[in-house]
């Protein structure tokens, strides 16, 4: 069958395009002749050429940065998406109940970032906060600022507490576009709660869910302002993820060279990651539209 | 654009990556094609192919820069092989 095309729609696309190009295309650009210099301000350059990249590659700091931040969205992404496909299958389907429960789902992706940070820094404080306050009552030695096992808790809980909603909504989101018919379908069989679940549900809920661990993976990859307001990074460098360390370098030490080839790498690396998931989704649409 | 602080170098580099997007712009409206699927076992176009020849290009480079101690031109080298291997089979 022959198919209309009318490539002027693509002048449509042209505010977007040039939107694109002055808040990301040129910056990246900037970041790329920056990464293959050295300044020491006054709008000075002398030419480095890969010796930032090549300073970056051997340098421990970047890799142990790299590797907390790694398991950092590992163990978001192991307990968040669990939890919030628990959340949404126990949320109730209509009634009042139903949108009770999604305001009350909404409300920590509606507080920001920073403020997040705050009310979490002072939950867990030992002297004033709820949190803290409780577990040294209880006899726990609790302390984020000084105990880097505890500041990766707290991290760990703050995020899990602001984002699990996310994927709970778009599970939820997922388990609402099933017909009733599966489920009719199931009963009939006998099918247990398990079966219906793994054979219903799961797949159903698929491609949100893929979308959910897409978007989960690379704002806990970028995570910067929740720890840093509440662990400044600490103590030492425990919490020191790749965009805290980042800024420390590029605005703290000044090194826009060393921080223009370790943001080049990030975003390599995020762009890897997101174009695996958005393949594997467009993959899995089609496969949908195939079947 | 002092700003920017462009270099020879790297304007050269953007702009082999502005021409290689003009050219595919190019063919894929002259010459329409069919997605195809390779040895990844996803569809590809020709744009899908040159992306990931690009970025992994780039990796190709930052490992020989990160692990060789030869000149960075044999980074570049495999990473022709590489694209032609991607044209090829992905």
């Amino acid at each position: 069958m022959d198919k209309t095309q009318n490539n002027r729609a693509w002048f449509l696309v042209l505010p977007v395009l040039i939107l694109v190009a002055f808040s990301a295309v040129i910056p990246l650009m900037t970041v790329v002749n920056y990464s293959v210099q050295d300044t020491f301000g006054n709008n000075q350059f002398f030419w480095a050429g890969l010796d930032w990249f090549r300073d970056m590659l051997h340098s421990d700091r970047m890799w142990n940065a790299l590797g907390r931040q790694a398991i950092f969205s590992a163990i978001i992404l192991v307990i968040e998406v669990p939890l919030g496909i628990l959340v949404a299958l126990h949320m109730p389907r209509r009634g009042f109940w139903a949108s009770f429960c999604l305001v009350v789902m909404a409300l920590p992706l509606l507080i920001p970032f920073n403020v997040v940070g705050t009310i979490w820094q002072i939950f867990g404080r030992v002297d004033i906060g709820l949190l803290g306050h409780t577990l040294a009552s209880l006899g726990i030695d609790y302390n984020y600022t000084s105990d880097p096992i505890d500041a990766w808790v707290t991290v760990i809980v703050m995020d899990v507490w602001h984002w699990t909603s996310l994927v709970a909504l778009l599970a939820y989101a997922g388990l609402q576009s099933i017909p009733e018919a599966y489920y009719q379908a199931a009963r009939i069989d006998q099918a247990s709660r398990w079966a219906v679940f793994r054979y219903i549900e799961l797949p159903k809920m698929q491609g949100v869910l893929l979308i959910a661990i897409l978007l989960r993976f690379m704002d806990s990859f970028m995570i910067y302002t929740e720890p840093f307001v509440v662990t400044g990074g600490g103590p030492g460098n425990t919490t020191t993820f790749l965009s805290i360390d980042l800024v420390k370098m590029a605005i703290g030490q000044f090194d826009l060279g060393p921080a223009a080839a370790f943001s080049i790498m990030y975003f390599l690396v995020i762009l890897l990651v997101s174009w695996v998931f958005y393949t594997v989704m467009t993959n899995l649409d089609r496969k949908d539209v195939t079947r | 654009m002092a700003w920017m602080a462009w270099t020879w170098p790297t304007g050269i580099f953007f702009m082999v990556i502005a021409s290689l997007l003009v050219v595919f712009t190019v063919l894929a409206a002259r010459y329409p094609e069919t997605p195809r699927r390779g040895v990844l076992g996803i569809e590809t176009t020709r744009g899908d192919r040159l992306f990931i020849t690009l970025l992994g290009s780039a990796f190709i480079n930052l490992a020989w820069l990160g692990l060789a101690d030869a000149a960075q031109w044999w980074a570049l080298v495999i990473s022709v092989v590489y694209a032609a291997a991607v044209f090829r089979w992905v």
